[in-house]
């Protein structure tokens, strides 16, 4: 029996239309547009001037906090401006615009493709260095990686949980980058292992990519510690709660962190990113980006610097198609859809999605008929039929009470609901409220808590 | 290039529908539907297809000029209703009996409460009640299958409890059909319900499709074959054994087709176990110690009732909880 998680889940056409095309390095644009906020925390602070000249690796914007990430120039070049562009949520965010001159690469990075196998930095220092390089979560939540190593007080970390899962229909990425940068891969973890001072670590990846599998479970004999541990193939498996659950069976309680229950959890591409990090001095200014959809003539895997425009990223694949209804940045599940495509690949972009307009619209919506499909596939042990009520009827009281801030948005109910309703949307507004409700009940407790 | 569409997440669906399940449900009936023609002719087919054609025209009607709104029979849970409700009635029933049926089932108990998903009692049985209570002579004449036209008989659970109600013992009842006969649907009864082979087919095709999980009908049949085997253990001569309770009446198409409607039955795994072990505990109390021979319907109208209040009290197993 393959292990998985315990609890629900869903198995969607997994649409892994580039699974076979090797990384290919996009050419470096003209232009770069690198956003100061590509992380979960405050934004990057610019630390270089308009018209100043730099180098493919250079600091351009330093962390602005502990919860924050260094952003380094992708490419050699003039910084050309400063300003605020619209996200592809249509929101306002500033970025620093970096006209590119040839291709000159800081001279402290290591480009040569050699494995350098001897870890010389001492645990302290991986997490610093890691920190200096700009290291943030690259399946997509972008939480930074210095972070999550920073094993807090009174916490013991017992294993490592690398996440080779890549369960969002279409995205190859993650599986790329297995197949052809294994021994990387493997570094990495070896380092994050030091790093964490732990000597166990998994490796889960889905029986849908055997090749990953064999792979990586061949070189691993060559890695103490180290357990590839093939899952079997069920949507929400990339969770970080899921995996933990499948590799190890233990169950992060509600409202806890991985750290919990001693995991920690990385994606495989930010263990690609430490090695480079740390082995080759080598800052995060470029990610595998996998572009694809059916109306695609060629969904492809790219070796994208960050900045780049995701329009480039379409254009090399065969172009904008006429029928393109939908853009999205990540995949069908939780990835979220683009307002346009002028707007930069960052740190979190592991895949662009397009979607014919057929495919692009939402079914036609019917009555719940309590079939209670819902309830049995949330990962979570949620009632999403009565989250989504409650939310609609505002009873956010009554929300909470139904643990309505355990949800973690995958979108399996709205997925599996005959009636195509709309659950995961009232789900996600009751989250919204019932979160601004605990955090105003905390703040005043704290108030009053001062006072005496 | 257009406007490029913006919506949340998930950007797929699952290609689920309430059509899908609705028809994927008659596929499911279609096998007790070929039996009940077999074993009933065309008295049957008179029935199913007044039962039908008046439950999908009664919703028509009323959606489009009481309510106006968009008819939406194509979804197929009219025409579920009213095979379901047809499957309930004996195969020589007055059409017109049948029309007040259907009436009842998809007017009073379906649509009043705002249609499809909104009821809280399953509308096949509430018709089929209402029509018992109301027509007991003509609801309770049940042809023998095969038999010359006009021929009437009792069902196997009439003839026990007449029996037992005369002081005779089990063996001593005449006439009672064989296992093989019961399983087969050489029976007198509803003229859906004769065959529990087929509804057992019908069982088959639901899980399979992933229209219904195993938790009610097991719950219901496992509960009704317990009580029965410790009852018949305790005393065989005024107690069936298991095999009978299990393949006469509405067992098989109470627990697969009845009990399982979405709407009137509990969300959560347990919340099912506890509804599946209330019908049948309601069934037997009802056939060993009540008025009627049978009562499946009555049991799962009752827990239709009592469905909210095992949904207040029952949870999924939540994620990180022991």
């Amino acid at each position: 029996m393959l292990k998985t998680f315990k609890i629900g889940g869903i198995h969607p056409d997994e649409n892994k239309l580039s699974a076979a095309s090797p990384i290919q390095v996009l050419p470096v644009p003209a232009e770069v547009k690198i956003p100061l906020a590509q992380h979960i925390g405050a934004p990057a602070q610019p630390c270089v001037e308009v018209g100043a000249k730099v180098k493919v690796g250079t600091l351009i914007a330093k962390a602005g906090g502990f919860v924050s990430a260094n952003v380094h120039s992708s490419v050699s070049g003039t910084v050309k401006k400063i300003e605020e562009f619209v996200d592809a949520n249509g929101m306002k965010k500033m970025a620093i615009v970096i006209t590119v001159e040839g291709d000159e690469w800081e001279e402290s990075i290591d480009r040569s493709t050699d494995i350098v196998r001897d870890i010389k930095l001492e645990p302290k220092e991986i997490i610093a260095k890691v920190s200096e390089m700009g290291l943030v979560g690259m399946g997509g939540a972008t939480f930074p990686t210095h972070v999550k190593l920073a094993v807090p007080d009174g916490q013991k970390c017992e294993a490592l949980v690398i996440n080779g899962v890549e369960c969002e229909p279409y995205l190859t990425s993650d599986h790329r980058a297995m197949l052809e940068r294994p021994e990387e891969i493997l570094m990495g973890v070896k380092i994050l292992m030091k790093a964490l001072q732990i000597d166990k670590a998994y490796i889960g990846i889905e029986n849908n990519k055997p090749d990953a599998i064999a792979k990586l479970t061949e070189l691993a004999k060559n890695y103490p510690g180290v357990t590839v541990q093939p899952l079997k193939l069920k949507y929400p498996q990339g969770g970080e709660k899921q995996l933990i659950d499948a590799c190890m069976d233990r169950q992060v309680p509600s409202g806890k962190l991985p750290i919990n229950v001693g995991a920690v959890v990385q994606n495989v591409g930010t263990a690609l990113a430490v090695y480079e990090a740390v082995q080759k001095n080598k800052p995060l200014i470029e990610r595998i980006v996998c572009v694809t959809g059916k109306p695609l003539a060629k969904p492809s895997n790219f070796l994208v610097r960050i900045g780049t425009p995701v329009s480039a990223c379409i254009e090399a694949a065969g172009g904008m198609p006429e029928d393109c209804g939908k853009v999205i940045g990540g995949g069908p599940m939780m990835g979220r859809a683009m307002m346009h495509t002028d707007v930069p690949v960052i740190k979190g972009t592991s895949g662009i999605l397009l979607m014919n307009k057929k495919e692009s619209k939402r079914p036609e919506i019917a009555n719940c008929i309590r079939c209670a499909k819902c309830v049995n596939v949330c990962p979570m042990g949620l009632e999403p039929y009565l989250l989504s009520k409650l939310s609609a009827k505002e009873m956010w009281d009554e929300a909470q009470e139904h643990n309505i801030m355990d949800c973690i948005e995958c979108g399996s109910c709205n997925f599996t609901c005959p009636s195509n309703r709309p659950l995961l949307d009232y789900v996600r507004l009751g989250k919204g409220k019932v979160g601004a409700i605990l955090r105003a009940k905390a703040a005043a407790a704290k108030a009053a808590a001062e006072k005496k | 290039m257009d406007k490029l569409t913006i919506a949340p997440s998930p950007h797929v669906h699952g290609h689920d529908s309430v059509k899908r399940n609705m028809y994927g449900v008659l596929i499911a009936l279609a096998p007790a539907l070929a039996a009940s023609l077999w074993f009933f002719g065309l008295g049957a087919l008179t029935v199913i297809l007044t039962s039908v054609i008046s439950c999908v025209l009664f919703e028509f009607l009323i959606q489009k000029f009481l309510l106006k709104v968009k008819p939406t029979i194509t979804d197929g849970s009219a025409a579920v209703t009213g095979l379901i409700l047809a499957f309930n009635l004996p195969s020589n029933l007055p059409i017109w009996i049948i029309v007040i049926g259907a009436l009842f089932a998809i007017g009073v108990c379906k649509m009043t409460f705002g249609g499809l998903g909104q009821n809280i009692v399953n509308p096949a049985i509430a018709g089929r009640v209402f029509l018992l209570v109301s027509f007991p002579a003509q609801m309770t004449s049940w042809p023998t299958p095969g038999a010359v036209d006009g021929m009437t008989g009792a069902t196997p659970l009439g003839l026990l409890k007449e029996g037992l109600h005369t002081g005779k013992s089990i063996s001593e009842i005449a006439n009672l059909p064989t296992s093989t006969d019961m399983l087969m649907g050489n029976i007198g009864g509803s003229l859906g319900e004769v065959s529990a082979i087929a509804l057992l087919i019908g069982l088959v095709i639901m899980l399979a499709m992933r229209i219904i999980t195993w938790h009610i009908p097991v719950a219901v049949l496992g509960t009704m074959a317990a009580f029965a085997a410790i009852a018949w253990g305790i005393d065989p001569a005024t107690n069936a054994d298991p095999l009978f309770h299990l393949l006469t009446g509405g067992a098989m198409l109470g627990a697969i087709f009845m009990a399982t409607d979405y709407v009137t039955s509990p969300m959560t795994k347990n919340g099912m176990l506890i509804y599946g072990f209330g019908i049948g505990l309601l069934t037997m109390l009802i056939r060993c110690y009540g008025a009627y021979p049978e009562g499946m319907s009555f049991a799962i109208l009752i827990m239709n009732i009592v469905t909210p209040l095992i949904n207040k009290y029952t949870q999924p197993k939540r994620f990180g909880v022991k």
